[in-house]
C-alpha cells in the first residue's frame, strides 16, 4: 500500500517542479516582466532591510538637524535632506516600508472576503442570497473612493489604520464581482454536476473546485491592487488623512515637500517619482503573473 | 418478472423560459432491466440528456413516475439519500469539462471515495490507485491534470471516477461522442467488460446508431420530448416501424455494402428540427414525415405494441389514436 | 485529362512551443485534379487541418514554420506568394468552409453584411452596385435550398438553426465561385439527418458548379459516400490514398485497417479492439515509420526507416514497407 502512496508523493514534487519551470518561461517571455519583477524585489528588499541599508536610519523618525536643512543632492544624501534635516533616501527606504504594509493589509483584508462572497454569490445565482450580496456589493460601488474615505475620516481621527480601513472598505466589491462573474459562468459545468450528483458539500464545490479555477484573475488583481492601493493610500496622507508626522509616508512627503516647489525640488519630487515606480513595477508585474497563470490552461 | 431496476411512467421535465414552456421530456415511459444496456437514441432536441439529468437528479422531475428499484426518485439531488447517491453514476458527454481542468486526478477520484466512504488519506490513494488499475491507466497518473492527458484517457478517469462508489446503475451520456474511432473502440470494450464484471445495468445515450447496434440490449428512440418506438436491438435494426427510425437509419453513413443493404431505403429528410419550444400540433414529428395523414396533425398518438415487447407511437398503427 | 489542381509534395510543417519544436506535417504528399472529390481522412491531431491551413497559409506564422516542401496550386508556387498574393487567391481561387459554423460567422453582423462583404471582396465583375451584390446574395441562398432568403439576410446568425448556418457558410463559400473547396468537418457539429441533407446539398452543388473539392473528416462512413479518392493521414504523414471503392475494399496499410475494423458497424459484429497504443507526440516523434510503435505487423526496417509511398496498382499507394516491391 504504500507503493503508490509514495510515487504520488514523488510525481507531485517532480510535476510541482515543472509548473514552475513552464510558469517561468512564460513570465519571462516578456522583458518587461522581469523589469518589475526586479524592480518590486528590490522594493521589498528596501523594505525589509530598511533600517540596516539606509544611511541615516534615524532620520525616520522623530529628528531635526536644522543646520543641514534643505539641502540639495549631494555625495553624503543623495535625495538630499528636508526643511528638517532629514535624509530623504532614508526616509523613501522607510515610506517603502509603510506602503507595502498598508497594501498587504489592506489585501489580506478585502480580498478574501470579496472572493468569498463572490464564490457564494455567484454559486447561488438566481436566489436570495445571490442577490442580496449583489445588492451590497453595488451599494459600496456606488460611493466614490476618495469620498468614502474623507467621510470615515471625518468621522473618525485620521490615521493609518483608519485610512486602512476606509480604503478596505471600497476596495472588497471588486473582488466580489470579478470572482461572481467566474463562479456564476462555471456554475453550470459537468464537472461542478459532477460533484453535486456525488454529494459533495457545498463547502467542498466553492473551495476546492470553483476557487482553483479564479487563481489566475484573482492573483494577477492582487498585484495590481498593490500598486493601487498603494496610490490610494498615498492620495489619503497626501490631503492628510492617513499617516501623521512625523511617519515617513511616502504621500505626506510629497505633500509637505509641495509647497518648497519649484526651488528646494527634490524634497517633493524624490518620494513621487518612489511612488510612480512602485506602482509601475507592481503593474507590470502583474501582467507578467498574469501571462503566467494563462499557461496553465493549455 | 421485476428485475425492473428503473421505471419511468409518463416522466414529464418542463422549463419554464422566457421563450415560453419547453416540454424537454413530455411523457416518457420505460422500464430498465438489472444488468442490460438500454439505449437511448436521439437527435438535438429530443430530450435524451434531460431524461437522463432527471434520473440523476440534476433536475427534479415536473410530473410522472420515476422509481429506482421501487423507490421514488423525482426529487432532485439535494433531496436524495446518501446510499442512493452511491448506486446511481453518470458519465458525462464532453471529457473536457467533466473533469475539473485545476484538479489533479487524484483529486477527482477521490472526491467520491471522501463524500461516501471515511477512509485514511494512505488508504485513499490506494483505492484511487486501483480504480486506475481498473480502466488500465498506470498509477502515476494520479498526479495529472485534465488538460495534459488526452481525450480518451480523460473518459477513462470520468468512467473510473464513476465507478469509485460501486454503484449498480450508470447513465452514459454520448460517452464517446468527442472521440476518434479507435479511442471509442477501447473504451467501448472496456465498458463492456466493467459491465460484465461488476454486473452493471447501463443507460447508453448515443446519436450513433452503429455504435447503439453494438452495445444496447434495447433501444428506445426519442423526438422532441417523446418516445417514438423502443423494441430490442435486433428487432429495432431490422424492422424498424417508426417513420422517424427509417429516416434516422437511411440517414447514417456505414462503410461497407453489407450495412448499406441494411439500412432501409433512403428516405430523404427534410425540414429542420423544430425547437423544442415550438411544438407543432398533433404527431410532433408530422412536419418531416414522409407517411404523414390528416389525422397526423390534429391528435398526438399514443404508443401501441403491434409486436412483441415492440412498442412504437405512431397513426400508421391502430389504437395508436388512443380510441 | 484534368489537370493537376494541388500538388503537395513533402511538406514539412512545425511549431515553436515550451519545451521544444513540433514536427507536425512530415514530408505530406496530396495531389488532386481538376473536378475531383477528394477525402482526408484522419484522427484527431494526425495534421490535416494543419495541411489545409498551410495550403490557404492561415497559420500563424510564429509559432507554425514552414520548413520544407512545396505547394503549387495551379502551378503556382503558394508557399512564395506574398501577402496581397495570397489574399488574391483566397478571394477568388480557394474557399474554406470550417468546421464550428457558428464561430465561423461573426454574432455581430447580420448574415447578409457578411455574405455581401464576401461577393464584394471576390469581385468577379469589378465594382459591382450594392444592389447587385444583394441580388447575388439572395441567389447564394436560393442556391443552398433556404427558404426565405430575404429575411435570412437580415437575420443574425443567433437567430438560425446550426444546419442554416452551416448552409450560409457553404453558400458563401460557393458564392465566391472559387476553384477549389477545402471543407474541414463541415457536418460533425451537426445531427445526422441534418448532415445528410447538408452533404446531399453540397454534393450537387459542387457537380453542378463542378467545383474541386477536398472533404477533410474522421468519419469513414462520411468519405465513403461523398468521395472519390481518399487519402488517410496519421501523425503528419499520409499513409494510403486510393480511389474511395478500392480504399473500401482493399485497405492494405495496417493504420487504415484497423481503423476501419475499429468503427461499430450495423452488422451488430460487435466492435473491434481499436488500435493499441496513442497517437505520437510530435515533441519526439518515433523514428522511422511514426505508425510503428502500434503497428501489429512492425518489421526492424520500420523503426529506422521512413517508408516512402510504393505503388500498389492503379493509383492505390501506400507508405507502408509490407508494400516494398
Amino acid at each position: 500500500m504504500d507503493a503508490p502512496v509514495a510515487a504520488y508523493e514523488q510525481s507531485l514534487r517532480s510535476r510541482t517542479w515543472e509548473r514552475i519551470k513552464k510558469g517561468w518561461y512564460a513570465f519571462s517571455k516578456n522583458p518587461l516582466s522581469i523589469v518589475g519583477a526586479v524592480i518590486i524585489v528590490t522594493v521589498v528588499f528596501l523594505a525589509v532591510f530598511a533600517p540596516f541599508v539606509s544611511p541615516y536610519a534615524d532620520h525616520a523618525g522623530n529628528f531635526v538637524d536644522f543646520d543641514n536643512a534643505s539641502q540639495p543632492p549631494s555625495r553624503t544624501h543623495l535625495f538630499g535632506t528636508d526643511v528638517f534635516g532629514r535624509d530623504i533616501l532614508s526616509r523613501v527606504f522607510f515610506g517603502f516600508r509603510l506602503s507595502l504594509i498598508m497594501g498587504v493589509t489592506v489585501i489580506s483584508l478585502t480580498a478574501p472576503v470579496g472572493v468569498t462572497l463572490g464564490l457564494i454569490a455567484g454559486y447561488k445565482k438566481g436566489t436570495w442570497v445571490e442577490t442580496l450580496i449583489m445588492r451590497i456589493t453595488d451599494i459600496f460601488v456606488a460611493v466614490p473612493p476618495l469620498i468614502l474615505a474623507l467621510a470615515v475620516a471625518a468621522i473618525l481621527t485620521p490615521n493609518i489604520f483608519n485610512s486602512m480601513m476606509a480604503v478596505s472598505l471600497m476596495w472588497w466589491p471588486w473582488y466580489c464581482r470579478m470572482v461572481y462573474g467566474i463562479a456564476s459562468s462555471l456554475k453550470n459545468e459537468f464537472y461542478i454536476q459532477s460533484a453535486e450528483v456525488t454529494g459533495a458539500s457545498t463547502f467542498h464545490i466553492l473551495f476546492k473546485e470553483i476557487l482553483p479555477n479564479c487563481y489566475g484573475p484573482v492573483f494577477t488583481k492582487v498585484s495590481l491592487d498593490m500598486g493601487w492601493v498603494i496610490l490610494l493610500a498615498s492620495a489619503l496622507s497626501f490631503v492628510g488623512l492617513g499617516a501623521q508626522p512625523p511617519t515617513p509616508d511616502l504621500g505626506t512627503m510629497v505633500a509637505d515637500g509641495g509647497k518648497y516647489m519649484p526651488d528646494q525640488w527634490w524634497i517633493a519630487v524624490f518620494p513621487a517619482i518612489a511612488i510612480m515606480i512602485v506602482v509601475f513595477g507592481f503593474n507590470i508585474l502583474g501582467d507578467g503573473i498574469r501571462d503566467m497563470l494563462e499557461v496553465e490552461k493549455s | 418478472m421485476d428485475n425492473t431496476i428503473v421505471r419511468a411512467h409518463d416522466l414529464k421535465k418542463h422549463f419554464h423560459t422566457k421563450q415560453g414552456v419547453v416540454r424537454a421530456a413530455d411523457g416518457v415511459s420505460f422500464n430498465i432491466h438489472e444488468q442490460e444496456t438500454f439505449g437511448l437514441v436521439g437527435e438535438s432536441g429530443s430530450g435524451k440528456s434531460t431524461v437522463a439529468y432527471t434520473i440523476m437528479g440534476i433536475y427534479p422531475a415536473t410530473s410522472g413516475e420515476l422509481l429506482y428499484r421501487s423507490r421514488d426518485i423525482t426529487a432532485e439531488t439535494k433531496k436524495r439519500s446518501k446510499a442512493l447517491k452511491r448506486d446511481i453514476q453518470i458519465v458525462f458527454q464532453d471529457p473536457g469539462s467533466s473533469l475539473n481542468p485545476r484538479s489533479t486526478i487524484k483529486q477527482i477520484l477521490e472526491l467520491p471515495l471522501r463524500v461516501h466512504d471515511q477512509v485514511s488519506k494512505k488508504e485513499r490513494v490506494y483505492r484511487v490507485a486501483k480504480l486506475l488499475e481498473m480502466v488500465e491507466l498506470p498509477a502515476d497518473f494520479m498526479y495529472k491534470s485534465p488538460p495534459a492527458i488526452g481525450g480518451g484517457e480523460r473518459q477513462m478517469i470520468a468512467i473510473a471516477r464513476a465507478l469509485a462508489t460501486n454503484p449498480s446503475f450508470i447513465v452514459l451520456d454520448e460517452p464517446t461522442s468527442a472521440l476518434d474511432v479507435s479511442v471509442q473502440a477501447k473504451i467501448i470494450n472496456k465498458l463492456m467488460e466493467l459491465q460484465k464484471e461488476l454486473n452493471l445495468t447501463y443507460m447508453f445515450i448515443t446519436h450513433d446508431l452503429s455504435l447503439m447496434r453494438n452495445m444496447a440490449s434495447r433501444v428506445a428512440i426519442m423526438y422532441l420530448g417523446k418516445i417514438c418506438e423502443i423494441a430490442p436491438t435486433t428487432e429495432f435494426f431490422s424492422k424498424p416501424l417508426h417513420p422517424y427510425t427509417q429516416m434516422l437509419l437511411s440517414s447514417i453513413p456505414v462503410v461497407s455494402t453489407q450495412e448499406e443493404e441494411l439500412k432501409p431505403k433512403k428516405i430523404v429528410s427534410t425540414g429542420e428540427i423544430p425547437s423544442p419550444v415550438d411544438i407543432p400540433p398533433g404527431c410532433s414529428f408530422h412536419l418531416r414525415c414522409p407517411a404523414r395523414m390528416d389525422i397526423c396533425s390534429k391528435i398526438d398518438p399514443v404508443m401501441v405494441t403491434p409486436e412483441k415487447e415492440h412498442q412504437v407511437r405512431c397513426h400508421l398503427f391502430p389504437g395508436a389514436s388512443g380510441s | 485529362m484534368a489537370s493537376t489542381l494541388l500538388n503537395i509534395k513533402n511538406l514539412e510543417v512545425g511549431f515553436d512551443v515550451y519545451g521544444g519544436y513540433l514536427q507536425v506535417l512530415n514530408g505530406v504528399f496530396f495531389s488532386m485534379a481538376e473536378g475531383e472529390k477528394v477525402g482526408l481522412v484522419g484522427e484527431t491531431g494526425c495534421g490535416k487541418t494543419t495541411t489545409a491551413k498551410s495550403v490557404l497559409r492561415i497559420l500563424p506564422e510564429p509559432p507554425s514554420k514552414i520548413t520544407g516542401g512545396s505547394i503549387l496550386f495551379k502551378g503556382r508556387d503558394i508557399l512564395s506568394m506574398k501577402k496581397n498574393e495570397i489574399r488574391e487567391v483566397h478571394a477568388r481561387e480557394i474557399s474554406m468552409i470550417f468546421q464550428d459554423p457558428t464561430a465561423a460567422l461573426n454574432p455581430v453582423f447580420t448574415i447578409g453584411d457578411q455574405l455581401m462583404t464576401a461577393i464584394k471582396y471576390s469581385n468577379l465583375h469589378d465594382n459591382m452596385k450594392r444592389n447587385e451584390i444583394r441580388e447575388s446574395a439572395v441567389h447564394a441562398l436560393r442556391e443552398v435550398r433556404l427558404p426565405d432568403p430575404e429575411r435570412i439576410l437580415d437575420s443574425y446568425p443567433i437567430q438560425l438553426s446550426g444546419g442554416m448556418r452551416q448552409r450560409i457558410c457553404i453558400a458563401m463559400a460557393l458564392a465566391t465561385q472559387s476553384t477549389l473547396l477545402v471543407a474541414d468537418e463541415p457536418t460533425t457539429s451537426l445531427d445526422v439527418t441534418i448532415q445528410d441533407q447538408v452533404l446531399r446539398l453540397l454534393g450537387t452543388l459542387i457537380q453542378e458548379k463542378g467545383t474541386s473539392t477536398i472533404l477533410i473528416t474522421h468519419s469513414l462512413g462520411v468519405v465513403r459516400e461523398w468521395t472519390e479518392r481518399v487519402y488517410v493521414m496519421y501523425a503528419g504523414v499520409m499513409v494510403e490514398t486510393a480511389e474511395t471503392k478500392e480504399l473500401f475494399k482493399n485497405p492494405l496499410h495496417p493504420y487504415t485497417r484497423g481503423l476501419m475494423a475499429a468503427v461499430p458497424k450495423l452488422t451488430g459484429e460487435g466492435i473491434a479492439a481499436g488500435i493499441p497504443g496513442r497517437i505520437p507526440e510530435y515533441l519526439n516523434p518515433p523514428r522511422g515509420c511514426r505508425f510503428h510503435p502500434r503497428c501489429p505487423e512492425v518489421m526492424d526496417i520500420c523503426k529506422k526507416e521512413k517508408p516512402l509511398y510504393f505503388d500498389c496498382g492503379g493509383s492505390h499507394r501506400a507508405a507502408c514497407f509490407l508494400y516494398r516491391e
